[in-house]
């Protein structure tokens, strides 16, 4: 019988790829992509502010008012610190990821990579309250640079006005530390994957052709290695957009995206604004990978 | 060097030796290609009781070996036998654990790979996906500082004299596998170095493709008139190419030599067996054969398939055998003949006038082997 089954499916080979394409496809289509759509849809209504109620029509106005100035802001200030979390990380996470791809022997490789993916073992709230705790007025954080006597460099950060605040646990600059720590794994991987697919032969090749070790690294290494950082980039750079609880448990009383978007669709009620908001990072995700591919970030793909 | 210098737009004629590939003429540039010069009493490489061990393992054993100027040197082993590694040592890839490598006089030993005046043509090829072939093979220039100008002006020499004219933007991963190979030994020539190391760069090829790259290998070689040395597990290819062999075994080397002396006198049994196929010979089988313990090879192609009945000459060994395997194989058959008395014999004989029917008929058939005694080779006990 299962001999049968086998034979069947062996002489239909489009009847197996359905099977084993169709459920997915169906996942994709139905619940990832609907949402979505539903979420494109949803942007295009407004809220009648008199009567609170959500009304059911194309319109632009919602999209009008994530242009005025407030919500110009938040974009901005937004993609500022996703940028910034960004170059951060990627600047964190190659060194690492070089020595694990190059130089680490097999165990310690293994090793390396459960000590960088261990953090996302663990829920992302506990985590990010324990950073609250570290980066507090009281925390260790605190301690140490006291301890090092480096208080006045610290108060002087804080006093700046744009990336300041009351203490690191509630200002940009915290928020700026606590982003960087929770994305670099999703840097570091792609990364590693990118350096590990360089043979060796290649650095040999350039070596012999008379390139001294830091010719090599930019001419070779970290062009092959380029399309790594593009995919950790993504990770890093959507991740920081969309993020609301990071910002809601060390922000201030400056918004960011995702924050905008958890009090518009909560107490606010406003739906449609919620949508036409969260569309803001897809478009700005689309630009991004466009000039990443102008780049030429995916020509080795 | 006293070298003959061609000015731009002279036509070289043809080596009458080495016939160019595609049966076309080069038009010759640059200053770059020099008269094939055989400038023997200078050494190009020098192994002096040269060691590497990994761990425990001795890769490399106590090599003493001496190449010279313009000469195609070949490393000739198996897997694992060292070859590989000593040609990553003169490269600078491998450093020697003991003993002194020097390229023309100085030593290198201790020089990182960009300090050394060789040029690798690897097995992988190692061509970098993210350039296009121009940029691979200006690589070494670039890295130079060579001016804009006269690097694209020597790369388009390089890729007229590669036959690649045309495929300057194209990425690695559009070329065919020969075509790679090329680019390969065009980015290392382009920086004219004293040596040139190929390791096994052949082996991904195709037979045909592999044969014309023989020839052509052995033609630029000539032209450019660089020393060569060329790794290969391949006996036929080092055969086919070289000025000289060197046979590696277990980090040693067993024997170097022209390709005649390799093939007509192995000095050892290693050698007899490795390069050509051999029959090795040795003890009570030998004593019946030729009076004497000692161990012998002879070459299937030597030996000479009769009926029982003919009477060779006296100056020939005689035994009798059955014929117990019969491969035909177009051009030639080889016979496996098992002896009375025990031990086998291969025996190849070309097909001038018999056809498959005839040799496929022999099997199990009585027959008389005689050689002449001069065709043995004593291999020492």
């Amino acid at each position: 019988m299962l001999s049968r089954i086998s034979t069947y499916l062996f002489l239909r080979p489009r009847l197996v790829l359905l099977l084993l394409l169709g459920p997915p496809l169906l996942y994709m289509l139905v619940v990832y992509l609907g949402s979505l759509f539903a979420l494109l849809v949803n942007s295009f209504f407004y809220l009648e502010e008199f009567t609170g109620l959500i009304v059911r029509e194309f319109t632009l106005r919602t999209y009008a008012l994530i242009f005025n100035p407030a919500n110009r802001e938040i974009f901005f200030r937004t993609t500022l610190m996703a940028a910034a979390v960004t170059v951060t990380d990627a600047l964190l996470a190659f060194p690492l990821a070089y020595y694990i791809a190059r130089f680490a022997s097999p165990r310690l490789k293994t090793w390396l990579l459960i000590a960088v993916t261990i953090p996302l073992w663990s829920s992302y709230l506990v985590r990010v309250y324990a950073w609250k705790l570290i980066l507090a007025k009281e925390g260790i954080l605190s301690w140490f640079i006291n301890l090092l006597h480096l208080n006045p460099i610290l108060d002087w950060l804080l006093s700046i006005p744009a990336i300041g605040g009351s203490s690191l646990s509630l200002s940009p600059l915290g928020m700026f530390i606590v982003f960087a720590y929770i994305w670099l794994p999703y840097m570091i991987i792609p990364v590693q994957t990118a350096l590990e697919r360089v043979p060796n032969s290649l650095l040999e090749a350039s070596g012999d052709l008379g390139a001294k070790p830091y010719q090599t690294f930019r001419n070779v290494i970290l062009p092959l290695a380029f399309p790594g950082v593009v995919a950790g980039s993504i990770f890093t750079f959507s991740l920081t957009l969309g993020d609301f609880i990071v910002p809601l448990s060390l922000g201030n009383s400056k918004f960011f995206i995702g924050q905008a978007v958890y009090s518009y669709q909560g107490t606010g009620g406003n739906i449609p604004l919620a949508a036409a908001m969260t569309m803001g990072p897809v478009v700005i995700m689309v630009i991004y990978l466009l000039v990443a591919r102008k780049l030429g970030a995916f020509d080795a793909l | 060097m006293g070298c003959g210098v061609f000015r731009a737009g002279e036509t070289r004629p043809e080596h009458p030796a080495f016939p160019l590939p595609f049966g076309k003429q080069v038009t010759i540039t640059s200053e770059f290609i020099v008269e094939p010069k055989n400038n023997h009493s200078i050494s190009a490489v020098k192994f002096l009781d040269v060691n590497r061990y990994f761990g425990e393992v001795r890769a490399v054993d106590g090599v003493n070996l001496e190449v010279r100027d313009g000469e195609f040197f070949s490393m000739l082993g198996p897997s694992g036998s060292g070859k590989t590694t000593c040609l990553r040592m003169i490269a600078g890839f491998d450093r020697p654990t003991a003993g002194q490598i020097f390229l023309y006089e100085q030593d290198v030993s201790r020089l990182p790979p960009y300090e050394r005046s060789v040029n690798t043509v690897f097995q992988d090829y190692a061509l970098f996906p993210h350039m296009t072939v121009g940029e691979n093979i200006a690589y070494g220039l670039m890295i130079k500082k060579v001016p804009r100008l006269e690097q694209s002006r020597r790369v388009e020499e390089m890729l007229e004299l590669m036959q690649l004219s045309g495929m300057t933007g194209r990425k690695p991963a559009q070329l065919s596998g020969g075509q790679r190979q090329r680019v390969a030994l065009a980015r290392a020539l382009i920086n004219h170095p004293k040596v040139l190391l190929l390791d096994e760069p052949l082996g991904a090829l195709d037979l045909k493709l592999r044969q014309q790259m023989q020839s052509e290998l052995k033609a630029i070689q000539k032209k450019v008139g660089i020393t060569f040395i060329y790794v290969t597990h391949d006996q036929e290819e080092a055969l086919t190419m070289s000025d000289r062999i060197a046979v590696f075994n277990h980090g040693r080397i067993e024997q170097v030599g022209s390709p005649a002396e390799i093939y007509e006198h192995p000095r050892t049994p290693f050698v007899a067996g490795f390069v050509g196929v051999s029959n090795l010979v040795s003890g009570e089988v030998a004593t019946r054969i030729t009076g004497r313990p000692e161990p012998f090879s002879i070459r299937p192609e030597k030996i000479h398939l009769a009926s029982q009945e003919e009477n060779p000459g006296e100056d020939q060994y005689i035994v009798d055998g059955v014929v117990r395997d019969v491969v035909y194989l177009g051009l030639y058959t080889r016979y496996m003949v098992e002896l009375e008395g025990g031990g086998d014999l291969v025996v190849v004989e070309q097909n001038l006038r018999t056809t498959s029917m005839d040799v496929l008929q022999s099997r199990g058939q009585p027959v008389r082997l005689s050689w002449h005694r001069d065709h043995i080779r004593r291999l020492g006990a």
